[in-house]
């Protein structure tokens, strides 16, 4: 047992720090905290920076000019960009996708999307969810018939998150409905500029446009367009979700969420004292505190064997639950804080036209607590990770 | 002992619900909520000709209720349909002040009120007074036959539309005496008053108001200076029976809401509340609203007690209020999914008109440490 990262791995950190210290600026970092919105341009310019200094595919194989990161650099990353309030890097192409194609794409899609990916030539969006298919996501219907060199694809994909900026989408469709839901299911990259697909916004409850629905209506895509076997859809749509899980507990973002809550106790008075001398308050900042304390460390131990090379199951799940009842009990902290400066809705000062209202820190406590909530929603809803820690655990 | 609403509350509550049942809808609602004023000038009117305004004043002052369970009868219909007009504000703020401490001429206005004419706000909140309400900054100095008010008001609710503000101002003492505070009305309009005013979270509109130079005569004090603060306590209490009342019924339709969706909404073959991990969760979600049904009947039914027993109860109502309201708002988001997270449907703004009372009057942790101040005395 040592607690203690290594000299390198020190180092690695001190070098990512100093990169970000560098390139956040303080606008991007007020973007980044929720006190205004980033734009297309905002995140597309923040990868290029990544880019150019060789830290945008961080998971990648070098081979396809990635960073080869091992989980702990990828780790140390993710805390200090949270830490530093950098913008979240777009996880579909580079992380979702790009493994998958690494793995079980053709060498011509491989040689064509991977570097559209790093030059941000191509943005990606994710079609799984359909309206009828959420926790039960093999239940899809979105349907993809042959028609000579072409599918054609009709149906409809919701919760398109960023579908808005996308100019492709990789989507799960049913390609037989005559087997088990499971091996029914395959795999297609779609150009979003295809005759027949629509982009409808879905306004979130706290007035953002984050996702979309997607409909399609007799969408033809090219055969050499579907990613490896047909019906084998599902075996990679669930390879990609154990590569979608890293920095799936968020304690970097727990941890600059807990440092805001702090800055906002010393600034906000209750009765004449500063909240952070408040009992009851402190109390409940300090329980929170004390569970990320314990979840940082189960993270390294799991960050830690993957680094060894095995592949997080199970405990990705705990993470999962753990992380994000964490990330939102912050949430609730610094929505508390706020005090009456939680109940405006200042959607111009968000889009940074206006002075805020009250303090800076307020602007945003009230709308992140409500959308937070999908935290516990998305990627496998926390009861679906329940269930799967059971049925792990119980052997059933 | 009766638990029972008298005949005349159960017709207000019948008419009330289906009034807002037929006209409320989420899309007038919604529409409502992206309108410039926040409110809706038709609705209002409709109302107050339902009696739903003279309902929260007793016979004496110009209505025909007024007590504990009148208010939590209007309130808990006004939470079911998730309104957003200001009949708090304008009603059991601006009118209750009004009743306290006014002389004839200024509760002549009560009428005007009731009749769905007036608009009034109260501006006593400060840019750093948070929940305390005896942290008032503003002051009121006399200048020959004048009273000159200079001062900020943060999260006046209802500000622009209010026809008068209440201002709260200090004549003497120090920010956080309980003496020296006075109430003025004061014209929205006069010289010296600007107001920057913004949407809420949950509907409504609110402002952040400056008051530079602002001159009111002596006639524009509420009751004797410097003595306002009981008034301000009597009608917050007033103010946090309502807003209970108002939550209790915001959860009451989380809950149908949520009812529904399990019962409808299929994954994995089968109505999702039929897996009892949804379905005992639910269950809690039941005994925890029973317990904030009798939490605000115990704030009610103990309005017209003393002061001190009166607000034991009203803080260990809405500390109960603030965490089932929090239960009952994320429980509902997360068992319905995705399609609670939308805008335009009804739970999104009913769960937001849950939590956001926390932020009125005090949240759930100064309830705490109110009630245990006040069982320590």
């Amino acid at each position: 047992m040592d607690l203690a990262y290594t000299a390198e791995e020190q180092a690695f950190r001190e070098e990512v720090r100093v990169f970000l210290d560098e390139k956040v600026s303080d606008e991007l970092r007020a973007k980044a905290r929720g006190e205004a919105s980033l734009s297309k341009q905002d995140m597309e310019d923040w990868h290029a920076t990544l880019n150019e200094k060789g830290w945008l595919a961080q998971n990648w194989p070098k081979k396809f000019g990635g960073a080869e990161w091992n989980a702990v650099q990828r780790h140390i990353f993710e805390e200090e960009a949270a830490m530093a309030n950098a913008p979240r890097i777009i996880p579909f192409g580079l992380a979702m996708l790009a493994p998958v194609l690494q793995k079980f794409g053709s060498k011509e899609q491989q040689d064509h999307y991977l570097p559209r990916i790093l030059s941000g030539e191509d943005w990606w969006c994710q079609g799984y969810s359909e309206p009828g298919a959420g926790s039960d996501l093999a239940s899809l219907k979105t349907k993809a018939v042959r028609d000579g060199d072409h599918y054609v694809v009709n149906g409809q994909k919701t919760w398109t998150t960023l579908g808005q900026h996308a100019n492709w989408i990789f989507c799960l469709v049913r390609t037989d409905s005559d087997v088990k839901q499971q091996e029914g299911i395959s795999f297609l990259l779609i150009d979003m500029d295809t005759p027949g697909i629509e982009v409808r916004p879905i306004i979130l409850l706290d007035g953002t446009h984050e996702v979309n629905e997607v409909f399609f209506d007799d969408v033809r895509v090219p055969v050499e367009n579907l990613v490896g076997e047909e019906n084998k859809g599902w075996t990679y749509a669930k390879y990609l979700l154990t590569h979608e899980r890293t920095n799936i507990a968020g304690v970097g973002f727990s941890q600059a969420g807990l440092d805001t809550v702090k800055r906002m106790a010393r600034a906000e008075m209750s009765g004449g004292r500063p909240l952070i001398e408040n009992p009851h308050f402190m109390a409940r900042v300090a329980q929170v505190e004390i569970d990320l304390m314990a979840m940082s460390t189960t993270n390294l131990r799991i960050v830690s064997q993957a680094a060894a090379g095995s592949a997080p199951g199970v405990e990705a799940s705990m993470l999962k639950v753990k992380g994000t009842i964490i990330r939102q009990e912050i949430n609730d902290l610094a929505r508390r804080a706020a005090g009456p400066y939680a109940m405006p809705f200042a959607s111009e000062a968000i889009e940074g036209d206006n002075d805020p209202i009250g303090p800076d820190y307020a602007t945003a406590v009230s709308p992140h607590y409500f959308n937070n909530r999908k935290l516990s929603i998305f990627g496998g809803s926390n009861e679906i990770q329940r269930g799967i820690i059971a049925k792990v655990k119980m052997g059933g | 002992m009766d638990f029972q609403l008298t005949e005349e509350r159960q017709m207000l509550q019948d008419t009330l619900r289906r009034f807002l049942s037929d006209r409320y809808t989420t899309t007038v609602r919604n529409e409502i909520i992206e309108s410039d004023t926040g409110l809706s000038a038709d609705i209002w009117s409709e109302l107050a000709e339902l009696g739903v305004i003279g309902a929260l004043f007793s016979e004496d002052d110009g209505g025909f209720g007024g007590a504990g369970f009148d208010l939590t009868t209007v309130f808990e219909e006004l939470g079911r349909a998730g309104v957003v007009e200001p009949i708090l504000d304008t009603a059991i703020l601006g009118g209750g002040l009004l009743v306290a401490l006014g002389n004839d001429a200024q509760k002549a206005l009560v009428e005007d009120i009731v009749g769905g004419g007036l608009h009034l706000a109260f501006a006593h909140g400060e840019p750093t007074s948070r929940y305390d309400l005896n942290r008032v900054e503003t002051t009121a100095k006399q200048q020959g036959d004048q009273i000159v008010l200079n001062g900020r008001k943060a999260v006046v609710v209802n500000a622009e539309a209010a026809g008068q503000l209440i201002v709260s101002a200090r004549e003497s003492g120090a920010a956080g005496d309980e003496s020296g505070i006075s109430l003025f009305l004061v014209p929205a309009d006069a010289a010296g008053v600007s107001m920057r005013g913004y949407p809420l979270l949950a509907g409504g509109r609110a402002a952040e108001i400056v008051l530079d130079e602002v001159k009111v005569g002596p006639d524009a004090r509420l009751g004797a200076a410097g003595d306002a603060y009981p008034a301000i306590l009597d009608v917050v209490a007033r103010a946090n029976v309502a807003l209970s009342a108002e939550a209790l019924g915001a959860m009451e339709t989380a809950t149908e809401l949520t009812r529904e969706y399990l019962m409808t909404r299929k994954q994995f073959g089968r109505p999702i509340g039929t897996f009892q991990a949804l379905a005992h969760r639910f269950s809690d979600m039941l005994i925890e609203l029973e317990q904030a049904r009798s939490a605000v009947i115990n704030a009610a039914g103990h309005l017209a007690e003393g002061a001190t027993l009166r607000d034991r109860h009203i803080a260990s109502t809405r500390n109960l209020i603030g965490r089932v309201g929090r239960l009952v708002a994320e429980e509902s988001i997360q068992m319905h999914g995705g399609i609670a997270m939308t805008q335009e449907y009804e739970l999104a703004h009913i769960a937001k008109r849950i939590v956001m009372t926390d932020h009125r009057f005090g949240d759930t942790d100064y309830h705490l440490e109110r009630f245990i101040a006040l069982s320590a005395a």
